[in-house]
Order: structure tokens, then sequence, then C-alpha cells
């Protein structure tokens, strides 16, 4: 019982980040109208806001220590980041400690104009052209900027740890009269992902913003008609689909270390997850994310894989064929969307 | 001619001439110059232009044509490419059954899954061919290595129980593949002056089978086959609404499109022995997408511009290092010589795929028919500038 | 630059009729004129660098670039020589090898079998390579080897663990500097029984794939050795990213020691999961609970922070190693690129070194002479001490390192220390050992 609990747990949080970035995904789908490829690109460089703002905190100064030496035999050059000197080590430290909640407040600003840039300066030439050249331009801007981060960080993972006070474990069983003991961070993660994806619907649907967009996505023409600028607010969409891709990142980097790849390996992942979701379903984005998460869980679990062996390789892409095939338009998805 | 018109007979003409005279062509320069880097016309290149070029062929004879994206043909060549290894381990090292049965399996393979994912459109039927295909990666890379070998690939072995034929040389080596006797390694070397030429007859071998595709796929665009299809693009709903079934369409260009991959996989593992995995992942089905997108959807030349395009680059580019730059740049004083090679090195190398990447959206940006349409503007500006008088008359010529 | 090796084609030229076109058959044909493959007759020869240079790897790549580029300078006679000076065979001058210029040309195998044949493909039909040499995964160098074994060129694997390199997958033209998964083992086990005892768990997660299967195989054969018992082996799929639902069940299996047969962004992220979930500060059956990564990578170990911090593993050279070779190199690597070289830049580094001693030994470079001057080859002086080129499966005994990762690391490159130097006798075993069955050397190709 606890096994399960833990896997559903799991599931949950693998989920989180599915859901996350499948949902701005949905956003691009469904205002826009455009497939976007460079998506995970944008998760990626979300990511590297935080190690950004890691590297930036602990920058430092160096001090020659003559009684060291360092590899080669001269003397050692010691390293006081500024940060310490300016605050004092106690304080420098807790913000260097805190250096990926930190980077949110960075992350948010930078995303979303990235994703004004991007939609302003790229995208908005693609919305009348087909599918297959929407893949090819956002493909090479992916390649691009994955490229761009490897040549000023490196092709290994840089580790971002999270602040010591939400590393370790927390026993998440007392709820249930168990131990079932979790990390915390993770934890953080999936309330984190629940309040952005309870913002964003609470914003599409109580705002009268989000009231034009939803209506703009259900039919853009007659939107236009009725001389609203939907443009102006489909670019701002952009942005906003830019900046949770991005605080997904940020958030995401203590819980593996991020690398320039990144972005591409779960790009393909969370294109299934919108699919199966249903195109221009944000609750089914979300849906399928979770819904994703927590079967990926339970197949990793021995007591499925002694039973079907290797059925973890292949858990997503057999679930995503059996919705597919007995739900035409995946879970919740709109007629006509995608389809031709 | 070939049951042909005029325009298809000149363009088949013409890639004919092309490809039996690659070997040529790819090697403009002489082989001590510095812009030898840039020589493609090595065996192993040539071959992969050509098979690649296939792959693309059959790619667009599903996409260019019926407008569904498969985002997992790269199956069907890894599937091709087992199958053939399997035939050169049990059967003989004659490449004629492994192309044969790597045909007809990756055939049986593509009607299958056709079969399913055609049940969807847009892009459900794109997502439905990627898990299949990612499904058959996964499991190929680890499940099935008894069959597949996992991440090694699949690889002859000294001690493979080939029926037709010896499991080892008499000099204690593995057996290399051959068309009835004729060694699909050899290679004829031609020096001319300075130059050196190289004939492979495993890439004769290709491009042969590589014009006799493109003919098919001529007679295919041009059938009323083919006038279905795209007729299955333009509307399918209208088509079905005129009470036409266009499943079977569809899947019979489904199929073929598939057995194309199963024989650039089949006509892979002839030239080089080996079947990984990789081929079936989905970076590989993404990279045929890219190659017809890059070339020129719907065209009959362009996938295998594109094909030609993106192997180019990732064979040549990526060997240029820092070394070569010097060398090319070392006329120049020195600073500016450190400078030009600063400038340059992200783009060569390790950073092939930079360039590549940019490649990619310039030309998606600047050419919206792909390189086909640079080719015809360059073209038009040529015949412009020839009869400048009537340039008005210069009418657009379809992307064919 | 490197184009001017084409001696080949140079006596191609002075042989052939001005102008006229004279077909000679080349390379790959059992009636070539040239006694080898890429016979080098010009005043230089060239060497083929394959390693990944995009991709996961890449960063392994670029440093074993930078390795070979130090070992052609140290073989041209620039820089300080390296271990040359320090190496105990001495044929090698620093005038090239056999008097012939070392030129190279770099390529990318993007960690994948097509691509990396490919890459090998053209240095030796283009560029006329005589060796190839690099990798950075299994599977990578088993399908550069086959083809080298094919062309008849020689092969000199770089960073390569798997057992099958010069197991099953072994070929008379390939030869192998790294260790191995069995020495791994080997080497792990006697450590491992002083730190934690006879009385042991084990729980395994494994990469999915043929160099993880021989891993797992060789540790948990160790180890059972010792008496432990092995709970659960696990197989992780290959292209998992987060390993949470893998390492999430550990906790209540009963095992008090994980074992992480990962490498690289694998490795990174499994460990970095398993100590997220607490693993590090569990007791289980009154035992502090244990996690162990038997092949280590320093690049990568760096991914993983302070994760690393106490967990022991094997690596194939360490550059804080004192002796005379290791110091020598280190010293050369580090002025040249300022920071210290990894096991893979040391393996490929040696590798070169090997080969051009071979050549220098053999006076030819047919790849059936050099074949013949490295078997049984016993050689000192490289960084893991007294080292045999077996004849019988082409792989090198020598030294393995037990290290752990460093509590208090004093720079970003001190990251392992050295807990244990196992002897190359306690990791020998006989080339028949059943983990190494299945596959024949083959008899050497020299491609004519």
């Amino acid at each position: 019982m606890d096994a399960i609990l833990l896997q559903i747990l799991n599931g949950l949080d693998k989920g989180s980040a599915y859901a996350l970035i499948a949902l701005g995904l949905t956003l691009i789908f469904g205002t826009l109208g455009v497939v976007n490829f460079a998506h995970g690109a944008l998760f990626m460089i979300g990511a590297f806001c935080a190690v950004t703002v890691q590297r930036l905190l602990s920058l430092s100064y160096e001090v020659v220590d003559e009684t060291q030496k360092d590899f080669l035999g001269n003397p050692l050059k010691v390293k006081t980041s500024y940060v310490e000197s300016w605050f004092g080590p106690e304080m420098g430290g807790a913000i260097i400690d805190w250096a990926v909640p930190i980077a949110i407040i960075f992350a948010i600003p930078i995303m979303i104009l990235i994703g004004f840039v991007m939609e302003r300066g790229l995208i908005k030439h693609f919305y009348k052209r087909e599918h297959a050249d929407q893949i090819l331009v956002t493909f090479g801007l992916a390649i691009v900027l994955q490229e761009v981060i490897k040549y000023f960080y490196g092709a290994n993972p840089i580790q971002t740890a999270s602040p010591e006070a939400l590393s370790g474990v927390a026993n998440v069983g007392a709820l249930f009269g168990t131990e079932i003991f979790y990390p915390v961070w993770r934890i953080v993660y999936f309330f984190f992902s629940v309040v952005i994806i309870g913002g964003i619907f609470s914003f599409l649907q109580f705002t009268t913003f989000g009231m034009v967009v939803r209506a703009g996505m259900a039919d853009r023409e007659t939107v236009g008609l009725l001389g609203i600028n939907i443009d102006r607010r489909f670019t701002i969409m952009f942005g906003i689909a830019a900046a949770v891709a991005g605080l997904a990142g940020v958030m995401y980097t203590p819980i593996n270390s991020p690398n320039y790849h990144m972005g591409m390996d779960f790009l393909v992942l969370s294109f299934v997850v919108v699919v199966v979701g249903g195109m221009g379903s944000l609750p089914g984005a979300v849906l399928a994310g979770f819904m994703l998460g927590i079967l990926e869980a339970f197949a990793s679990m021995n007591e499925v894989k002694s039973i079907l062996p290797g059925i973890d390789q292949i858990i997503i892409y057999v679930v995503a064929i059996i919705i597919l095939l007995t739900r035409p338009r995946g879970l919740m998805g709109r007629k006509g969307v995608m389809e031709e | 001619m070939f049951g042909l018109d005029n325009k298809d007979t000149r363009m088949l003409l013409v890639v004919a001439v092309l490809t039996l005279c690659a070997p040529f062509i790819l090697n403009p320069f002489p082989t001590d110059s510095a812009m030898a880097q840039f020589n493609a016309g090595y065996p192993d290149l040539m071959q992969r232009f050509v098979i690649f070029g296939i792959f693309a062929i059959g790619f667009n004879i599903l996409f260019g044509l019926t407008g569904y994206l498969s985002f997992g043909h790269a199956a069907f060549l890894g599937v091709g490419s087992y199958s053939a290894v399997w035939m050169f381990k049990l059967l003989s090292m004659n490449v004629v059954p492994a192309i044969l049965l790597s045909v007809v399996i990756s055939g049986l393979f593509a009607l299958l899954i056709g079969f399913v994912s055609l049940r969807r459109s847009g892009i459900y039927f794109s997502i439905l061919t990627l898990a299949f295909a990612q499904m058959s990666f996964n499991l190929a890379y680890s499940v099935l290595t008894p069959i597949t070998n996992g991440e090694t690939g699949l690889q002859l072995t000294l001690d493979d129980p080939r029926i037709l034929g010896v499991s080892a040389t008499a000099d204690g080596s593995i057996p290399v593949t051959s068309l009835f006797g004729l060694e699909m390694r050899s290679t004829f070397e031609m020096a001319v002056g300075p130059w050196a030429f190289q004939f492979n007859a495993g890439y004769y071998l290709c491009a042969l089978i590589l014009l006799a595709a493109f003919y098919l796929s001529i007679r295919i665009f041009r059938s009323p086959f083919g006038m279905m299809l795209r007729a299955v693009k333009s509307n399918q709903q209208r088509m079905n609404y005129t009470g036409l079934n266009t499943k079977p369409y569809t899947l019979a260009a489904f199929v073929i499109s598939g057995m194309y991959a199963g024989l650039a996989g089949g006509l892979m593992a002839s030239m080089d022995p080996l079947a990984g995995a990789e081929r079936m992942q989905w970076t590989a089905s993404g990279e045929v997408v890219l190659m017809t997108i890059l070339g020129g959807a719907g065209t009959l030349i362009g996938p295998v511009l594109g094909a030609g395009f993106i192997k180019y680059f990732e064979n040549i580019f990526s060997k240029i290092n820092d070394h070569v730059l010097h060398g090319w740049f070392s006329f120049m004083p020195d600073g500016l010589e450190d400078f030009v090679v600063f400038i340059i090195h992200p783009f060569i190398g390790k950073g092939w795929h930079l360039t590549l990447g940019i490649l990619f959206m310039l030309v998606v940006v600047f050419l919206p028919g792909g390189l086909v349409e640079g080719g015809q503007r360059i073209a038009k500006w040529v015949k412009g500038r020839k009869n400048k008088d009537d340039s008005t008359s210069a009418t657009k010529t379809p992307a064919e | 630059m490197s184009k001017s090796a084409f001696s080949r084609r140079g006596v191609l030229k002075s042989g052939a009729l001005a102008g006229t076109g004279l077909a000679l058959p080349t390379i790959f044909t059992a009636s070539s004129a040239a006694a080898f493959t890429n016979d080098p007759t010009g005043s230089s020869v060239t060497l083929g660098f394959n390693v990944p240079q995009t991709g996961p790897y890449a960063d392994e790549g670029a440093d074993e670039l930078r390795a070979y580029q130090l070992a052609v300078e140290h073989l041209n006679g620039g820089g300080d020589g390296g271990m040359m000076n320090t190496f105990s065979s001495k044929e090698l001058q620093g005038n090239g090898i056999l008097g012939k210029e070392v030129k190279f040309v770099t390529g990318d195998t993007q960690t994948k079998s097509d691509a990396a044949r490919a890459s090998a493909k053209s240095m030796i039909e283009k560029d006329g390579a005589v060796m190839i040499t690099g990798g950075s995964s299994s599977g990578v160098a088993i399908a550069v080897q086959g083809l080298c074994q094919e062309a008849g060129v020689i092969f000199m694997a770089g960073l390569t663990h798997s057992n099958d390199t010069t197991g099953k997958d072994k070929k008379a033209n390939g030869f192998r500097h790294f260790f191995n998964g069995y020495m791994s083992g080997a080497a792990l086990a006697p450590v491992l029984k002083n730190l934690y005892g006879t009385d042991r768990n084990a729980y395994h997660l494994t990469a999915d794939y043929t160099w993880g299967w021989t891993q797992e195989e060789s540790i948990a054969a160790a180890t059972e050795a010792l008496g432990w018992n092995t709970v659960e082996k696990v197989r992780t799929p290959l292209a998992a990213t987060d390993f949470s639902s893998y390492i999430a069940p550990v906790l209540n299996s009963g095992a008090d020691v994980l074992v992480l047969n990962h490498y690289g962004g694998n490795m990174v992220n499994s460990l970095t999961n398993a100590v997220q979930f607490g693993l590090r500060e569990k007791v289980v059956n009154g035992k502090n609970f244990e996690i162990v990564v038997p092949l280590y990578s320093r690049l990568m170990a760096k991914g993983a922070g302070a994760n690393v911090k106490g967990i022991h593993g094997s690596t194939n050279w360490h550059w804080s190693l004192q002796d005379e070779g290791s110091q020598a190199f280190v010293r050369s690597f580090g002025t040249k690129y300022g920071f210290p070289p990894s096991q893979a830049a040391h393996t490929v580094y040696c590798q070169t070194l090997l080969y051009a001693d071979a050549v220098q030994r053999a006076g030819s470079f047919n790849p059936c002479a050099v074949v013949e001057a490295l078997e049984d080859y016993e050689f000192d002086g490289l960084g893991n001490g007294k080292t045999l080129y077996r004849g019988e499966d082409h792989q090198c005994f020598k030294d393995v390192l037990v290290v752990r990762g460093k509590e208090n690391p004093t720079s970003e490159f001190d990251l392992l220390e050295v807990v244990e130097v196992t002897p190359a006798a306690q990791v020998t075993y006989p080339a028949d050992h059943p983990m190494f069955a299945g596959g024949a050397l083959g008899s050497c190709n020299s491609g004519a």
C-alpha cells in the first residue's frame, strides 16, 4: 500500500513537469496555431536562468594563498564570492543558497521578453505558413538556442542545488498514518505547478483579457472582426507561455542537474502529452500530464516490470496509442483543431 | 521516354547524369589543396547521399502527396537494416536477397502501423506514428537485444551460420557484402593531374537503385493514383462525401513510402553491414522530415537535395577543426588570422549543429518552397538576364 | 594542412601518366597495389581522432581531443614531451613516427554507432588515416572497432568500459587501454568489504543496454563472492532522465547498499535522485545505507556536485596520482590548457603514444606488424604502473583506482580522492573467463 501511495506521489511530481510544459505548448497551439518545436528550448533556457543566477551570485575574486598548492604546484588561488564579502559569510551564504528561488524573479521578465522577441521577430511571420514550415523554423531555432547555451555552459550537466532548508526528505505518510518519506523540493515543485496552473486558468477564466483570448482561441476571425486587436493579446499569451515553460525549468534544476539538451529530452514527451490531452484543450493537457506521470511511475515498479518486462520503456507510447485509438481527439480535444 | 513527358524526362536525365558523375562533381578541388576539405566525393558519403535520397523520396510520396506527416518513418529504415543484416548472417553475403527481404519486411511493418495510424489524421496521426517508432526504438535498444544486439548494433561475427557461403574467409576475416561476387566496397581510383576520383561499386549500385526509385516516384506523382492522393491532401472530407473511401489510397501510399525506407535501410546495411537502434530514434525520423521540407515538400527533386544538404553538413563541417582553419588563413597576419579563426570557430567542428540550425531558419524564412525554390529563383534570374527584353513573359514554374 | 598526408595519392600521381586517367584499385580491394590500407609513403602520417563533439558526451570528447593534440605535439617534438620522457620504451625520438611528421584529422561520433562509422570511414577513405582512435561509449567503440577490422586499419579504443569490447566483440585490429566492468568489480569488492562488511544487501539500478548489463553482472558476481546478497536488479531505460520512480522502491526493499550501474548523464541524475530521497541518511538493518557508483568519471561527477561526497567507485586514472608519469602528463596538459586532464584524456593520450611506439618498434605502419608489436607488450611509466597489453584479447592489464567523492574539495577539479590502488594481479582474469567468452579475435587485417 505504501509503495502504491509512493508511486502516486511520484507520478504527480513527474506529471507536474509534463503538465507545465504541455500547458505552455497548448496555449501556443490554441492561440496562435503554431507547432512550436522550440518550446523545449524555452524550458531549457529557464533552467539556465537558474544556473546563471547561481553563477552571478557566486561570482568571486581570487586571493593567492601561498600556503596551499594547486594541481600544478603553483600557489592556490582561493576564491571568495562578492556576495559573501558584501553581506558577510552568513547572509551571503544564505543568498547563494537560495539562488534557485531567487532566479524565479529574474526568469519571469527574461522569459517574457524572450517570448515577445520570438513571437514578434520570427513566429509572427509563420501564422499563415504550413505546419511543416513552422516545424522546420522552430526546430532550427531550438537547435540554435541549444547550441548557444552549449557554447557558453558546456555539454555536461551543471549542478544547481535547492536551498538547504528545502532539501532533505519529509514524511508525507503522516497524513495517512504511515511513513512515506519524500524529497521536500519535489513536493515544492508539485505545489508550485499547481499554483501556476491554477493561476493560468483563473487568468483565462476570470479576467476580460482572458475572456477575449478564449474567444480568440475558439474563433479568431470573428473576434478580429469585432475590432479587437487579438494579435497583441496573442503576443502576450506567447510571452506567458514562454514564462510558464521557463519557470518550470527554473524549478526543475535542483531535481536534475540541467544540461543543454534537456529541452529536447522533454520535447517529444510533451508533444505526446498535449496530443493525448487533446489539441486545443488546456484542461486536457494538464490532465494528460498528470495521468502519464502516474502511469509512468507505476510502470517502473518491479512488480509490474516482472509481469511485463520493459513496459517502463514504452508505457507512455502504449497509453498514447490506446487513447488516440479509442478517443479520436485525445482526452478533451476540440473538433477540427490540427486535424487536417 | 519511359512513359514520361518531356519535362520529366529531362529531369530524370539530369538526375541520372548528376548521380553517375557524382565522383567528379563532388570532388571539385585538387586533393592537396586547402579546399579539399570540402570534397565530398568519397564512397561512404556518396553512398549516404543517395541512400538518404531514396529515403526522402519515399517519405515525400506520403507527405508531399497526401499531407500526412509521419514522425516515425525511421522505424521502417531500421527494420530494413535489421532484416538485411540478418540475411547476411543467415543466408548469404549477396546483397540481392538482403535488399529484397528488407523491402518486404518493412512493407509488412508499414502495413501494420499504417493500418492503425491512418485511422486518425493531422497531428493525431503524427503522434501515433511517433509512438510506434519510439516503441520500436526503445525495445530494440534493450528488451529485444537478442534480435537487435541493442546498443552495439547488429554486426556480423566470425561464427555466423551462413547457409550459402562461408562463416569466415580463409584468412580468418568476415566475408564482405557483394553483388554476385562484385564486392560492394571495391573502389577504383582515378588520378587526373592533382585530382583523385573514387569510383565505388556499392555507390553505383545505390545510384542505379536511386534512379529506379526516382523514376517510380515520378510515375506515381503523374499517375491517377497520385492525383487521388493529392485530392486527399486538398480536401479529404469532400472526397469522403463523394462516397469514396480514401483509406486504401492513403494506406497504399504509406506502405510504398515505408518500403522505400526499408530499401534505404537495406542498402545502408549492404554498404556497411551494421544495423543500430539509433536509426529508429525520433531524431532520425525528424531528420527525414527536415530533409523533405528543407528541399521542398511535394516536389520531386527537393527531398533528394535536402538529404544531400543535411548529410553534407553532418559529414564535412563536423570535420573542420581549428587546425584546418589556421591552415586556411595562415596567409593572414598573425593577429588577424587568430581573429578570423576565433570568429569562425563556433560554427565548425563541434558547432556544426549551430550552422545547420541557422541554415534551416534562413532557408525556411527566405525560401518558402525550400531549396527547390532557391534553384528556381536562380534559374529565373539567369533567364531574366538572358532575355531582359521580355522578362515579363517568364512564368512561374510550378514547384516540380 | 592536415590534408597534405596523401602520400598514397602522391605515388599515384607520380606514377600516373599525366593527364590520362589511370585506374588503380585501392583501399578495400584485395588486389591492392599498396602493401596495406593507407600506407603512408610521403613525409607525414595521418591519424584519425574520432570523438563525440555534439550530444551529451561533447565535453568528454573535447577533453579527449585536447589530449590527442598534446600527444601529436609531443610526438612531433614540441612541448615538454609529457609522458614520452617517463615511458619505459625509449624508441620515440620526438621526430614524428618513423621520421614521418604526425598529422591528424578529427570527426564527430555524436555518440551514435552510425555517425561514428560514417566519420571513421571518411577518415579512412578521404583523409588516408592509418589509425583511428577515440570514442566515449562502448556501443560506438565496438561499432568502429568492427569497421577498422574490415578496412584494415588499427583501432585504439578510447573510453569504453564494457566487457564486450575485448570480450565477445573483440577484434584483432582493436586495442583497449581503458579498464572494464570486470576490473571495476574486482577492484571495488575488497574495498567494499573493508568498509561495509560482508553482510550486505545490494540493490542494483542498471542502464538497460549492453554496457549496463555487463557491469551489473561483474559487480554482482564480485560482491556476491564477498557474501553480499543481491536483493534486486532493476533495469532503467536509457532515455530516463528522472530516476525517482526507480529510487523510491529502494526505500522499502530491505536493501542497505544501492549500486548505480549508470554512466554519464544517467549517473548524474540517478545519484542526484538517490541523495534527494535521503538514502544516505537512512539506516537499514542497523547499518548506514551506502551508495556505490562502480564507474566514476570526474567530468560527469561535477554535474552531481556535492552529492558525490563519500561515494565510492572506480576509475582508470586520476590526475592526483603521484607517480612520475602521471605528474609529467598533468604538468604538460595543465600548462597548456589550464586545468587537469580527465581519465578520458589520459587513456587516449596513452593510446596514441602506445600506437606510435609500436609502429616505431615494428619499423612499419603495417597493421599486422603493429598488432604483433603490441601483443603481449609490457610497459611502464604511463601513469598506471606496470602494464601488459595481453595478446589473447588486446586488453591492458594494469592497476585500477578505487576512488571516493572528496568531502572538502579545494578546487572545482578536486572532486575525487584515491582510496586504494588495486594491483593489476588482482584484476587480472583468464582470457576465457565466461564474462568475456563468445567472440574471437580473428586474424589481423592490413587491407592488403
